[in-house]
């Protein structure tokens, strides 16, 4: 349960991919989840955008030179600037494990599926809602040259600075904001509560006792 | 979410006199602590897992050394990666398929949960046999890690999907931290016309509002046709809840769905039941409660409709055309119509009607119940699927698929040309085994995401009624038009 701590300050490649309703489907395909693990899925992230042919060949899978992570520029990406509803559909928290692994840190989007952002949360990635506005203006910026213009997210300020000397800041819950930083393991938090928890179990069965099996 | 230990706060339920909506009912039932902010504990009253991601929760608490806090409260079925095909064992299709159903039974029987293991009765889709076994009672919390779980929202639960990480938390704890969700509602004003089924309400709904309308929020789906809907209408509406953005959907319990309930075989019995159903007809939103937001939509707007891209949200009725990508206003939707329109193979202007299909699917938790099957069985008596078309029913459980066939369904089917299958997830997903790969299907399912049901395969959502006529016809049909 415990993820490793999420650095306050994170400096990365940003790549914009900003078509609206990106789901878990396409960030990872059913297919692709082999394992009963959640490592290495890396390799499987946007695997139906990524590579040329859905199939393994001998010579394995070809990458598609057209996709954004695929060029030269964006090597070493760290950071999605996404459209809205981004990680919309399929709870598979496989979608967060195959980021995670390929190395995102960090996604900017006007709105994000509501399953996948807790997944966010829960994994050590920084997911944060942007004006879809500001989100234009930093993917425009950042593709004039992304391995110069790098985006910088602050977490203890709660800040994105980027283009010389500009700033935008963002909101986050105090909680996820906690989580992210301190990599708490929430299960051994929330058994800390077990009288409080056996307390409502003994009153819920007076109250509704066909529950209770 | 907050790590800060939670301050046990006086019972909320049952001293407020204010009218409040069926979403506080619930939750106020199951919160054990605010957490500050919208956070809460909320008691977890059932756990559902599957192979594909419960396996992973159940691996993974294993290897942290911890150990389910009431595994008799806990169930788990295989339905999202087991062969569909007759004669099926533990060897799946998909790769690696076996690994995954062989470490969900060695899991669930080192765990001591309930398993509904492949050749077991109650097995099927999880959000099916939750229901018809009623494990899931209205007024219940359940989480299941699929995002479908909302499909119990029917019943008057509080049922919500969850990944694989909280799953380990509601096992561990019988506790989630969760965000309290705002209200929806959305009224259901009018009546529907004949043909009209509660996939087209569903799906005119969420292209109504768009595919993030229902973010944070619980929606409530209300109004006269709303009630009029049988329980397997009901749970093809709030199935779909997550398709619109919505945290869950759900639907306040009457006399239908406590008819249903009383059916189950873990309903309360005698007395018992009678404080239990008591107990439900007090869960509906009052006179006066106060919504977040209210949406109404006039059912005489609703026609038979399919899906024409690669969102749920990108909808025309049957007798459309396929929209141009410059009629709509917002450029990122312009942009995801072009794209779509190019994944699909789809022209503006083209006839909905016109479109030919290469198959034809019958299944997914949306629409593979019996009265789902019945409709489409209705339509298919003394009829032939077109000869290029590959059209296969696949039942949500073992006991629809017992049901459809006391009823001779089964022979409907076949006789149509659709293959019978068993119980599963099958062909709504593309798990590596079984593909539409680079077809055109038009789907009773829920999701016509890029590459969902194969590489390349293109997805058209319909009711079960439509995909029947479809499969006839060979091209996108409406029912009545054949």
């Amino acid at each position: 349960m415990r993820h490793s701590q999420t650095q306050v300050f994170h400096r990365g490649i940003a790549a914009p991919l900003l078509r609206p309703n990106i789901d878990t489907d396409a960030i990872i395909p059913s297919r692709e989840i082999a394992r009963v693990s959640k490592e290495g899925l890396g390799e499987a992230m946007f695997a139906g955008w990524r590579y040329l042919s859905a199939q393994d060949s001998a010579r394995g899978r070809e990458p598609d030179p057209e996709f954004i992570l695929n060029r030269e520029a964006y090597q070493g990406t760290s950071i999605l600037l996404a459209g809205d509803n981004f990680g919309c559909g399929s709870s598979r928290e496989h979608a967060v494990w195959a980021l995670k692994d390929f190395g995102i840190r960090a996604i900017l989007a006007p709105s994000f599926g509501g399953i996948f952002f807790n997944n966010c949360a829960l994994n050590g990635i920084v997911a944060i809602e942007l004006e879809e506005a500001m989100i234009q203006r930093l993917a425009e910026w950042v593709q004039l040259d992304p391995r110069a213009n790098l985006l910088e997210i602050d977490l203890a300020a709660q800040q994105i600075r980027w283009r010389k000397g500009e700033k935008t800041g963002f909101a986050i819950e105090p909680a996820r904001r906690g989580l992210l930083l301190e990599g708490l393991d929430s299960i051994a938090a929330t058994l800390r509560q077990e009288d409080a928890i056996a307390a409502f179990e003994a009153a819920d069965r007076q109250r509704r006792p066909w529950v209770w099996m | 979410m907050n790590h800060a230990g939670p301050k046990p706060r006086p019972r909320r339920f049952e001293a407020t006199k204010m009218p409040a909506t069926l979403l506080e009912k619930l939750w106020n039932l199951h919160q054990i602590a605010d957490l500050g902010g919208r956070d809460c504990l909320i008691h977890i009253d059932r756990i559902f897992l599957h192979e594909r991601t419960g396996s992973i929760a159940l691996r993974s608490l294993e290897q942290e050394g911890r150990k389910p806090r009431a595994p008799h409260r806990v169930f788990c079925t295989m339905d999202h990666i087991v062969d569909t095909r007759p004669g099926r064992s533990d060897i799946s299709l998909a790769p690696h398929g076996r690994e995954f159903i062989e470490a969900t039974r060695q899991s669930a029987r080192r765990a001591g949960i309930h398993l509904f293991d492949i050749d077991d009765p109650r097995q099927g889709i999880s959000h099916v046999v939750a229901a018809e076994n009623g494990i899931v009672l209205p007024g219940m919390s359940a989480v299941c890690p699929d995002s479908h779980t909302c499909t119990l929202g029917a019943l008057g639960a509080l049922a919500w999907g969850i990944g694989s990480t909280e799953a380990e938390h509601a096992l561990a704890t019988s506790c989630l931290r969760a965000s309290r969700p705002r209200a929806m509602r959305i009224n259901f004003v009018g009546e529907t016309a004949p043909g009209v089924t509660a996939k087209d309400m569903i799906l005119h709904l969420i292209a109504s509002f768009g595919s993030r309308a229902g973010r944070g929020h619980a929606v409530e789906f209300a109004g006269p046709a709303v009630s009029a809907l049988s329980m397997d209408g009901r749970f093809t509406l709030c199935n779909m809840a997550v398709e619109m953005g919505a945290f869950t959907g759900m639907i306040a319990p009457d006399e239908r769905t406590i008819d249903y309930v009383r059916n189950t075989a873990l309903a309360p019995r005698g007395p018992l039941a009678e404080r239990a159903e008591a107990h439900w007809r007090q869960l509906r939103s009052d006179a006066g409660a106060i919504f977040d937001l209210e949406l109404e939509i006039d059912c005489a707007r609703i026609a038979p409709a399919v899906t024409w891209g690669t969102n749920p949200e990108q909808l025309a009725s049957i007798s459309d055309t396929v929209p141009a990508p410059d009629t709509f206003e917002d450029p990122q939707k312009s942009l995801a119509a072009s794209q779509a329109l190019d994944y699909m193979g789809l022209k503006p202007g083209t006839p909905v009607n016109s479109i030919k299909i290469d198959a034809a699917f019958l299944g997914s938790c949306t629409n593979n119940r019996i009265g789902d099957l019945r409709a489409a069985a209705n339509y298919l008596r003394n009829r032939k699927i077109a000869p290029w078309v590959r059209a296969l029913c696949v039942p949500g459980s073992g006991a629809v698929k017992r049901q459809a066939e006391a009823e001779g369904l089964h022979e409907i089917f076949r006789n149509a040309g659709f293959e019978w299958r068993e119980a599963g997830c099958s062909l709504c997903f593309h798990a590596g085994g079984e593909s539409f790969g680079g077809k055109r299907v038009i789907s009773s399912t829920n999701r016509n995401f890029q590459g969902r049901q194969g590489p390349g395969a293109r997805t058209h959502l319909a009711s079960p009624l439509t995909v029947a006529a479809s499969a006839c016809r060979g091209y996108i049909s409406a029912a009545e038009a054949s």
